[in-house]
């Protein structure tokens, strides 16, 4: 990988940044916040933030906010990771068949349209209510509506590969077609995977906080940025720093993941170029 | 062209067979029991049995698929388990609202979208430039549901500027109307925004690279008439094919929108029959959402390949 020319990539070094500082705030949540994430203290409630024992001021149950930020940072990782890797290899597999098997495209790409027919969020709520509150059932709802559209990029680049020169000289040589498959058309759907995916992992995280907030994401006390969000809402008057806390949370980790897309993609993949050059 | 036509027209009606099958298999293949739940938690067994049997639910998976698909057929889409009315009518009700909401959006979506991305692209580098993609950028971060929560927290509460939320509608008092949407439709709007400016800043760039934009240029045309004229249609193009991508993004966000806001919209009607397992609403409320996307998404792709004849052959 060019990993020199991504280095060297103003906006995907800043991305980069920001998505490690939650990285960081993620793994070391015991070391940054002393408090239990769940444990209440009414007396200590609505304290604001710059307080020295609870630096990002506590909740309507007095609970650390510091704390669980930190926390709710795992569980958006955890989420943001197993929803890229079900998609990553769910998504390679049905567009690589799709778009080299020439049989298999019809079938397998109906399904994924109709899947990607329905308003992403609507079905996920769906899928995700359906199963019931919890952390796998997010993750699970969360690829079932991404995978199509990820197997749609893998298809396309597929299809591009099946019919070049190097492929068809493969063959005469004798290659199979698993062997044309894992040598040359995964390799070659690569860059654009990993772009893709780069920009799930944002949905993924901003999905968290929607169906958290609705009732259908991880279920309290779990502290997750979206929880949080629900849970501030009602006393966003007195005490907004509830809301506002896990609201940047999510911002600098997505707009982290944004900047990351668009620099692999500047780099990996010139031809879907968006930012400045 | 008649033969891309049927091609499309085809694959769009296995496309709507099935998201029927998923329409009513999301609420039906998984566990979670919905006669206990609208039986409430006080109900005996027998009470929890005697509404299985009253909803149908006793009957297997197939069957109860078949009778809903026939039904549908007969323009029955099957009666709400908690509104007192069929779906139909809870659908009629709740449709104008969000409605009115998208083409609100869609409306700021176009204009907006389309404005910053052509004058980020003809300012490239410039500070307007980065402006214009830094807005986008943050649009396409920013958690819609949190930035509802703070705009109704700062130009309602605090400005009193609109109203915290509601719904009026347009027959009663058009004006008052398009005040109570404003907020939402721009919270519902900032996603595509930013997904929009991105998108067209990339297209008029391309764009503008072309010969013929240079050819105009250096016969002396002015400025905004090479921009106006010549690149911008260009650049419309290639954006129609990402209407219903920006569309079905825009019917997600009502769902959090009217939420948030407080509107009795499709949306918040999906939302409240999936957190009370109103399985016939929903099953109706996917279906209809989801078919009137393929719907549009028909049309887009017809319309490109009416504008763009090269579509046609590449299939």
């Amino acid at each position: 990988m060019p990993i020199r020319r991504l280095l060297r990539h103003r906006l995907f070094v800043t991305g980069l940044s920001l998505f490690l500082l939650v990285v960081v705030a993620a793994i070391a949540a015991e070391w940054i916040a002393s408090h239990n994430p769940t444990r209440m203290n009414m007396r200590l409630r609505f304290t604001a933030p710059g307080d020295p024992r609870f630096l990002l001021g506590t909740d309507a149950f007095g609970r650390d906010i510091l704390a669980r930020l930190a926390h709710g940072a795992q569980v958006s990782l955890r989420i943001g990771v197993m929803v890229v890797v079900f998609t990553g290899v769910f998504g390679t597999l049905f567009g690589a068949l799709s778009g080299y098997f020439r049989r298999l495209d019809n079938p397998i790409m109906r399904v994924m349209d109709a899947f990607m027919a329905f308003p992403a969020i609507m079905l996920a709520i769906a899928i995700a209510a359906a199963l019931g509150p919890s952390e796998l059932n997010v993750v699970i709802a969360l690829a079932a509506v991404y995978t199509p559209r990820t197997a749609r990029i893998v298809r396309a680049s597929a299809l591009v590969v099946r019919e070049a020169e190097f492929v068809q000289a493969a063959r005469v040589a004798g290659a199979g077609d698993t062997r044309i498959l894992l040598g040359h058309v995964l390799p070659n759907s690569l860059a654009p995977l990993i772009v893709q995916l780069t920009f799930i992992f944002a949905y993924s995280v901003l999905a968290e906080a929607v169906l958290s907030f609705l009732g259908v994401g991880p279920a309290p006390p779990t502290p997750t940025w979206g929880n949080m969000i629900a849970d501030g809402r009602n006393f966003i008057r007195e005490a907004p720093w509830i809301t506002l806390m896990p609201g940047i949370a999510i911002s600098i980790t997505v707009l982290g993941l944004n900047l990351l897309g668009d620099g692999l993609r500047d780099v990996l993949d010139p031809r879907m170029k968006v930012t400045s050059s | 062209m008649t033969r891309y036509i049927i091609h499309r027209l085809a694959s769009a009606v296995l496309v709507v067979f099935l998201v029927t099958i998923i329409s009513f298999s999301v609420m039906s293949l998984v566990p979670g029991d919905p006669a206990s739940v609208v039986a409430g938690a006080n109900a005996t067994p027998d009470e929890i049995e005697a509404i299985r049997v009253q909803l149908g639910l006793h009957l297997p998976y197939h069957v109860r698929l078949v009778d809903w698909v026939l039904g549908l057929f007969q323009g029955d889409l099957g009666r709400s388990i908690l509104l007192q009315r069929s779906v139909a009518e809870a659908v009629a009700e709740r449709l104008p609202v969000t409605i009115a909401l998208s083409i609100y959006a869609m409306t700021l979506t176009l204009a907006l979208g389309v404005s910053l991305g052509v004058l980020a692209a003809v300012r490239q580098n410039s500070w307007v430039d980065q402006l214009c993609m830094t807005v986008a950028l943050l649009g396409v971060s920013l958690p819609n549901v949190w930035l509802a929560i703070l705009f109704v927290m700062f130009f309602s509460v605090y400005l009193g500027w609109f109203p915290t939320g509601g719904y009026v509608p347009f027959e009663q008092d058009a004006f008052r109307a398009l005040v109570a949407l404003t907020l939402p439709a721009i919270a519902l709007a900032l996603t595509q925004i930013g997904l929009l400016a991105r998108m067209a800043r990339s297209s008029m760039l391309e764009v503008l690279r072309q010969d013929y934009v240079q050819t105009a240029r250096a016969k002396g045309l002015p400025r905004w008439s090479v921009v106006g004229k010549h690149a911008l249609k260009n650049v419309m193009i290639p954006l129609v094919t990402v209407f219903g991508i920006i569309l079905s993004l825009s019917l997600s966000g009502t769902v959090v929108i009217e939420t948030v806001f407080s509107l009795p919209g499709m949306g918040r009607l999906i939302v409240n029959a999936i957190q009370r397992r109103d399985y016939p609403v929903i099953q109706g409320g996917l279906l209809l959402t989801a078919s009137a996307l393929v719907m549009v998404n028909l049309a887009v792709d017809l319309l490109y390949a009416w504008l763009d004849p090269r579509v046609r052959y590449a299939d």
